[in-house]
């Protein structure tokens, strides 16, 4: 993009999700693909990397959970507010093989491209969403009204499989194995069920500790994986380095980042650099 | 003075054309430099940039106490260059010092020195600084006098008196256990007089230039200035013919002693660091290039300088270095 300034673009609806997440629709669309970012500014407030849920128009979900966030949930309909992108590497959809999209926190925004892409190849999609409460399940009903496969999984149990997402998961596709340690699939076995769980492509965003269990499972059991990573962000295109985890700058290598790209990574699961550049324990 | 430029004879052998500069006595594998706070932060990128053949790299610029700098927007392309205010953040110089240990002893296997970039509030606090960099023994100290974005505590940069650098230079020279470079910024009214006293001072080579400016964007329907801190430093290639008029006339102004001088400024391909080294610089810095050409564009500037010096028949960047100041 040679001109990169914000355009600015107006709210043209905001609808609640949860008591966390509210949808902000804006007057513009984009071209994008499914795990893209943008780089949304709060005229007078910040500018903060947020995931692209729809392109035509350009729509946002956005978690409430501080200064920055809290300002655009206070903004209404009408009200301006800029945006650059899109940045960063897409899921790159692997049409051989089932899909397994795994959202908590708000990883169901960038994953619901990614479904209704899916879907349109004729793809076998099953949509695992965790959470802490029945009400905090992002998006369980837009991605019901799609017609994927869904596998909820809550904390408490008030909805789905009580437990954290990777038991849903666990319980749903590898039925047989252990509880406690990931399975170690013999390559020559009969997979369960009929269906080859070996074969499961699985996508996922949502809060680290969730997405190093699911590194595990994938490494486990032989399945490909696409994980997007969260990284603090300021100018989202390469250049001021404060995304960096280990050598990777998750601006502009991720946030979609394969198993083998964050193999070894000693900041995987563990530190992220808060706005001063310093490595923070996870 | 340590050399670190060990693996040096293959790389050269392989190039055939050397490309080789010894900036204050420290060997760099090629002329291109990693500019303060760009990519900065980490050792792993670093590392990374090495692997890609980078001369040399450069920290962001740090501070005794850590900075958060300031709210986003801090960093956007306007068209002509970028323009940014990221308020020197940064993790402070005990989180510095170790991010610059380990990435000395990865950079050494490429013969990559890493220069450390600092900056303080006063000129007591500089030689604080100082001491405390020097125990991460960085090949070579930057001091950054010329940042245009923080005017709160100053009512002008250090650099913008020639008296007040000189005396930050005398202060890091006290304390520094390596050779020590002073960067200047180009909104003065003498670039080359800022030069000759720091120079005066002891420094041992200038980088030429910090961020131009400060400078203002808007958001025409909101009407504000879209960066958070609503000015900030002007970089890329509107500022590169400022950039080579201010290394053009340092260099001028420091015939005679043995200073070096890193051009920096709008550099953003093989043709434009040539023109820095025909205006006298040793090495040239790049930032805002990785913006439009990412980590390969040190790569492909040397591939480019070798290229040039082949049509030209040089066999060293010395043949040509200074050639246009006559
Ligand atoms: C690629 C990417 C896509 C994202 N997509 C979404 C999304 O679709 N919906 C959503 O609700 N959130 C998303 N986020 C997270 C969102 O950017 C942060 O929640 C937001 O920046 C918080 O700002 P704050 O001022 O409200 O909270 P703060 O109190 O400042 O921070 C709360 C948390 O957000 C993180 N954070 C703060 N600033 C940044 C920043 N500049 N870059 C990255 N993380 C930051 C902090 O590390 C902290 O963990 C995404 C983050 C990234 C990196
Ligand atoms: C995002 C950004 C951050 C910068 N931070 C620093 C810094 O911390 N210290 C410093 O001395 N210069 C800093 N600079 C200035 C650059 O090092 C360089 O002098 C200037 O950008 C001109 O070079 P360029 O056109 O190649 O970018 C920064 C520049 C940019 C674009
Ligand atoms: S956010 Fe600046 S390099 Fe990634």
């Amino acid at each position: 993009m040679a001109y990169d300034l914000p355009r600015s673009a107006r709210i043209i609806d905001i609808q609640r999700e949860t008591p966390l997440v509210k949808t902000f629709v804006l007057d513009t669309d984009i071209d994008a693909q499914p795990g893209q970012f943008i780089m949304l500014w709060i005229p007078g407030v910040d500018e903060k990397p947020m995931s692209i849920a729809g392109m035509r128009p350009l729509t946002i979900s956005v978690a409430r959970v501080g200064p920055a966030t809290s300002a655009l949930h206070d903004l209404t309909v009408g009200d301006y507010v800029g945006w650059r992108g899109p940045f960063g590497r897409p899921y790159r959809l692997d049409t051989d093989r089932p899909a397994l999209l795994v959202a908590g926190g708000y990883g169901s925004a960038p994953l619901y491209m990614l479904a209704q892409q899916a879907l349109a190849h004729g793809m076998d999609v099953t949509v695992a969403i965790g959470a802490r409460v029945a009400d905090e399940l992002l998006y369980a009903d837009r991605f019901e009204q799609l017609g994927v496969q869904l596998l909820l999984s809550t904390n408490d149990g008030s909805r789905g499989v009580k437990g954290f997402v990777t038991d849903a998961i666990r319980a749903q596709f590898l039925p047989d194995a252990a509880d406690d340690a990931p399975v170690i699939s013999d390559p020559d076995a009969e997979p369960p069920h009929g269906t080859s769980t070996r074969s499961l492509s699985l996508y996922a965003c949502g809060p680290e500790p969730m997405l190093v269990a699911l590194y595990k499972l994938c490494r486990a059991n032989g399945w490909s994986g696409q994980l997007s990573v969260e990284r603090y962000m300021k100018c989202g295109f390469g250049v001021c380095g404060q995304c960096a985890l280990d050598d990777v700058l998750v601006c502009i290598d991720g946030p979609v980042l394969t198993l083998d790209q964050l193999e070894a990574k000693r900041d995987f699961g563990h530190f992220h650099r808060g706005p001063t550049g310093r490595r923070l324990e996870i | 003075m340590e050399s670190i430029g060990t693996d040096q004879k293959e790389t050269a052998a392989a190039d055939k054309l050397d490309l080789g500069v010894t900036l204050c006595g420290v060997r760099m594998p090629n002329p291109t430099v990693l500019a303060s706070g760009i990519l900065g932060l980490s050792q792993e990128v670093f590392d990374r940039l090495a692997h890609l053949g980078i001369g040399a790299v450069t920290t962001k610029s740090c501070s005794l106490q850590p900075r958060v700098g300031w709210h986003n927007p801090t960093i956007v392309n306007w068209g002509h260059g970028l323009i940014n205010a990221v308020g020197l953040s940064n993790p402070g110089v005990e989180v510095m010092v170790d991010e610059i240990r380990t990435a000395k002893l990865a950079l050494k296997k490429h013969g990559v020195p890493i220069i450390a970039s600092i900056f303080a509030n006063t000129i007591f606090d500089f030689g604080t600084l100082t001491r405390y960099i020097s125990e991460a023994e960085p090949d070579l100290i930057e001091v950054n006098i010329s940042c245009p974005n923080i005017d709160t505590q100053h009512e002008e940069m250090f650099s913008s008196n020639a008296y007040v650098s000189a005396q930050v230079t005398r202060m890091v020279k006290r304390h520094a256990r390596c050779p020590v470079i002073i960067k200047l910024s180009p909104n003065v009214d003498s670039i080359a007089a800022v030069a000759k006293e720091v120079v005066n001072a002891g420094a041992d080579a200038i980088c030429a230039i910090n961020s131009l400016g400060p400078g203002i964007i808007l958001d025409i329907d909101t009407a504000r200035p879209i960066l958070a801190n609503r000015t900030g430093g002007v970089s890329g290639p509107a500022i590169r013919p400022i950039a080579v008029r201010c290394v053009y006339d340092i260099c001028k102004a420091l015939k005679g002693t043995p200073a070096q001088v890193i051009g920096t400024g709008g550099v953003t391909d093989a043709r434009d660091a040539i023109e820095m080294i025909l205006v006298g610089a040793t090495c040239v810095g790049i930032g805002s290039a990785i913006y439009h050409h990412g980590f390969n564009v040190f790569n492909d500037i040397s591939t480019g300088i070798q290229e040039y010096m082949g049509r030209h028949g040089y066999h060293s960047l010395e043949e040509f270095r200074g050639k246009a100041l006559g």
